[in-house]
């Protein structure tokens, strides 16, 4: 496999790489979204998220990676021998990519030809939706994934776990991923119902100073001629990030969100107008995901500053030929909702 | 020909060779190249010249145009996996292709799903393929030479062009400039190995990146690309730094084909960056915190020597092109997909399986197969040793699935004086209305306009409406009344939307006077009998609903004639409030 660009080399964009992080953080907060030009490294970035993940325990020998402590929900037959205990193993949150051409079986899982045809066998092969239980399933152009591709992740995502009824089989087992797509807008909308799963979106822009430009460029050209010096070089910035989002995973459900914070976060999603709770929601979270990656105990105001915009960006109600988009926007609900 | 000419095609058939050498010699870190050409002579002796700086081994391949994407990936040998007993999996094209080279022909009708593929293998180096049961990942490291053949407004995709290092055009070359190459496949080798050596220096890639930047050319990569085609210009020469020779020659391969803008005078350019370098954005600061790197800033003497040098290599055409690049707005970026027939196999709801070949591009029907060829077991000799069904290919049963079609509106707008003195701003207003309820109901709009001489197409069928809005807003009013040839226009796209399988409909905003004939000269009545053909004709061609709309102050007979000539429906603007107007429009689509 080819060796990835670090996370850590990526010049700015800092919008995308926080958020990132912060759906690392809190699984919870729903995925996230990346729209923007060419070659602004929205692919470099996702890929490069599999070497800071932190390890978890799973059960050894489980294609379903499966918590040891609910190996009673996996259908495989290692978590549900009656004699042998699971035997837990420290493994990375698992990376996975959805590639172009992905066929449906691939990606809920079918029945296994190769045991099927030979040993005349009924056995479930499991999908990439079994491999990015608990982990990230990345979807590249997720403008061009073929519709009832999309609608099977849909409903999986919502419900958390995947049903599959299909030759002759009946399988269940939890799929609880965070989904991050990426995409060019002038390829074509998204769904609503799939723009609604993602957490937070981001816009990326490509830089606008030559010299970060010609930064990427050198950074590029340096990986390229040795990827193995130059990760190498990285390897302390990724570990001290790797450490981060560690810590910030086992303190995270203890961040104070103090109250007139939700109520400032509550009014400017009230002045924006977006549907349903879940804008404040994501938004509490989010914050709270933020202030423990830096170590904080409590999340505050700047943390909702910063935030808004990738978490309400793609909620507000859409006039399709207000020009003015969405930044706008929300720039403008805060000014009147908090600088009083 | 002239001698002109003869001087022409011999300094772009040099640079052609150039390209062909550098792209031999940086191979797939430089993605491939975009070829600009008809079909013919020219691009036939290029390729075979090409083909000679390989070694003799080196894999060539041509993606078909219309290759379905379970040939590009590969999948399931279903035959060989069903006679084996075993599950066989069956090569792609891309497998083939590793270190090799892949011929994209057609490259301006590549469907979206085989750009899609193909430019993940060139940031990728690699194919993982998830497909009906198998599940392989393998190197894939080829150069891409996509023959694009597009006229006018077709071209190969942005986002695949912005991968490929190198543009070359063979157009105009004549057959007497047509060379050999004056490097030999071990000359190339050589270089090949010596180019991953070769260092450029940090002030030459910024002089790179703010001579694309002089171009208007933001994306990274192109710089990024460009200098890496210093290098294989290095390598080439034997020499293991770059020199500004190759850096002017880089330029002028991969800048300068994509320009969008010419370079400014150097006191404005002067004056633009000392306001960048006062202001750095505020984002960037984090990032410096924390490790505080130096950049070099870029020489500006060199940068702008290196920008008198690109201008000095400025075809004299680029200009023009770059004048009907923004006249024609949206147009560039049609990217001729034709992978709507394929599409059907693949999406939408089952209706049933019928038989038929799963290569093909269609889904198999596991169950209808074995299904299939149950009742005949007995009759088919059983191999000897063997238990297991015996299935032949005449049993495959394939998935069939129902789309309903895509519905296109075609808005066809009269920009011309007469309209645009009374009601081009209300026109306008009700297709924006009208469009954002296409928006709602998830159809594609296109839009074409007519003023002056001709009637063009200023947006061809898209879902975005953010494109749509702008090419409206864009949309100048005064001059002729070319109607004929609007509805000719329109004429075409529809039958070309019929083909593609879509369902148009069409609307008319006019006053229906028309006083530009087919051939461009003035003159009311040759112009008004001329529409009232083009409509006739239309109404003959199909069967497609349309409305017309007259934006006339008060209703008049020449807009209601041409509507009863087009067969379709008459409503006057007057009376039409914004409403009403969509009511119509329903009913038309509907």
């Amino acid at each position: 496999m080819a060796k990835a660009f670090p996370f850590t080399a990526i010049v700015g964009q800092d919008e995308m790489k926080r958020s990132l992080l912060i759906a690392a953080v809190d699984p919870s907060i729903g995925g996230v979204l990346v729209f923007g030009d060419r070659g602004t490294g929205k692919s470099t970035a996702i890929r490069s998220l599999a070497a800071l993940m932190p390890k978890v325990p799973m059960v050894d020998g489980c294609a379903f990676n499966i918590d040891p402590a609910q190996a009673q929900d996996c259908p495989c037959e290692r978590c549900q021998s009656p004699t042998a205990q699971p035997k837990p193993r420290m493994a990375p949150i698992p990376v996975v990519d959805l590639p172009l051409g992905v066929t449906e079986d691939r990606v809920i899982g079918a029945l296994d030809l190769q045991r099927a045809l030979k040993d005349g066998e009924k056995a479930f092969e499991p999908g990439l939706l079994a491999r990015a239980h608990r982990g990230f399933l990345y979807i590249d152009e997720v403008n061009l994934l073929e519709d009832h591709i999309v609608d099977s992740l849909l409903d999986v995502a919502a419900s958390g776990e995947n049903v599959v009824e299909r030759e002759g089989m009946s399988v269940r087992h939890p799929a609880r991923f965070v989904l991050v797509g990426s995409g060019n807008p002038e390829e074509g909308e998204l769904r609503p119902q799939l723009l609604d799963r993602f957490g937070l979106s981001v816009e990326v822009r490509t830089p606008q100073a030559i010299a970060d430009r010609v930064e990427i460029v050198q950074q590029r050209d340096a990986f390229e001629r040795d990827p193995a010096a130059f990760a190498k070089r990285q390897q302390r910035k990724e570990g001290r990030i790797r450490s981060q989002l560690k810590a910030a995973r086992e303190n995270v459900d203890s961040v104070d969100v103090p109250m007139n914070v939700v109520e400032r976060a509550a009014a400017l999603c009230m002045e924006l107008g977006t549907d349903g709770l879940r804008g404040e929601l994501t938004l509490v979270r989010a914050m709270r995901a933020n202030a423990a990656l830096a170590g904080r105990e409590a999340a505050g105001l700047a943390d909702l500053k910063m935030l808004a915009p990738s978490v309400l960006r793609h909620r507000l109600r859409r006039d399709p030929l207000d020009e003015s988009g969405s930044n706008a926007r929300i720039e403008r609900a805060m000014l009147a909702v908090l600088d009083d | 020909m002239t001698d002109d000419d003869q001087a022409l095609g011999d300094q772009r058939w040099q640079d052609a060779a150039l390209a062909a050498a550098c792209i031999a010699v940086g191979g797939h870190a430089l993605g491939g190249v975009r070829v600009r050409s008809r079909a013919g002579p020219v691009r036939d002796e290029w390729l075979r010249a090409l083909r000679a700086l390989y070694p003799k081994d080196t894999p060539w391949r041509k993606v078909p145009v219309g290759c379905a994407s379970a040939r590009l990936l590969g999948g399931l040998d279903l035959a060989a996996t069903l006679q084996g007993g075993a599950l066989v999996a069956e090569r792609g094209l891309l497998a083939e292709v590793h270190e090799g080279v892949a011929l994209l022909a057609m490259a301006e009708r590549t469907s979206a799903q085989v750009i899609g593929i193909l430019c993940s293998v060139l940031d990728a180096g690699e194919v993982t393929v998830e497909r009906e049961g198998v599940r392989a990942q393998y190197l894939c490291r080829p150069t891409l030479v996509a023959l694009d053949e597009g006229v006018d407004d077709e071209a190969l995709v942005e986002t695949l062009r912005d991968r490929l290092a190198i543009e070359i055009v063979l157009d105009d070359i004549g057959i007497a400039s047509v060379d050999d190459f004056p490097w030999s496949h071990v000359v190339i080798e050589d270089a090949r190995s010596c180019f991953s050596s070769v260092i450029i220096e940090d002030q030459q890639v910024a002089a790179l990146c703010r001579a694309a930047d002089a171009f208007g050319l933001s994306s990274p990569r192109v710089s990024l690309l460009a200098a890496r085609v210093a290098r294989a210009l290095a390598a080439l020469d034997r020499r293991t730094s770059v020199e500004e020779s190759d850096l002017e020659v880089a330029l002028r391969l991969t800048v300068i084909p994509r320009a969008t803008r010419l370079p400014q005078a150097p006191e404005a350019e002067a004056t633009e960056e000392a306001q960048q370098d006062e202001s750095p954005p505020e984002d960037t600061e984090t990032n410096e915190a924390e490790e505080p790197e130096d950049r070099p800033a870029a020489a500006p003497g060199e940068a702008e020597r290196l920008l008198e040098a690109a201008k000095a290599q400025l075809p004299e055409d680029l200009l023009a092109q770059l004048m009907a690049k923004s006249v024609r707005r949206g147009g560039a970026k049609s990217s001729g997909k034709s992978g709507a027939q394929q599409r059907h196999k693949l999406r939408g709801r089952p209706m049933g399986s019928v038989a038929g070949d799963p290569r093909r591009g269609g889904r198999m029907d596991v169950i209808g197969t074995l299904r299939a060829a149950a009742p005949w077991q007995r009759l088919r000799p059983s191999r000897a040793g063997r238990s297991g069904l015996a299935i032949q290919s005449d049993d495959f049963r394939i998935v069939r699935y129902r789309q309903r079609s895509q519905s296109v509106t075609i808005f066809v707008v009269d920009a011309s004086g007469s309209s645009a003195l009374y009601r081009l701003a209300e026109a306008k207003g009700a297709v924006e209305l009208l469009l954002s309820e296409s928006y709602v109901r998830r159809d594609e709009v296109a839009l074409i306009a007519f003023r002056g001489s001709e009637a063009e197409l200023l947006l061809p069928p898209t879902r975005s409406l953010v494109r749509a809005k702008r090419a409206l807003s864009a949309l100048p009013g005064g001059g002729g009344t070319p109607l004929a040839s609007a509805l000719q226009l329109t004429g075409e796209m529809v039958e070309q939307l019929e083909r593609r399988g879509s369902t148009p409909s069409y609307v008319v905003f006019t006053d229906g006077r028309a006083n530009v004939s087919r051939d461009g000269s003035k003159g009311r009545e040759v112009a008004i009998e001329d529409a009232q053909q083009a409509a006739r004709h239309l109404r003959l061609q199909s069967s497609v609903s349309g409305l017309v709309i007259d934006t006339s102050p008060r209703p008049h007979r020449t807009a209601e004639e041409l509507a009863s000539a087009l067969g379709a429906r008459y409503l006057p603007l007057p009376n039409a409030d914004a409403e009403k107007l969509q009511m119509a429009i329903r009913r038309v689509a509907a």
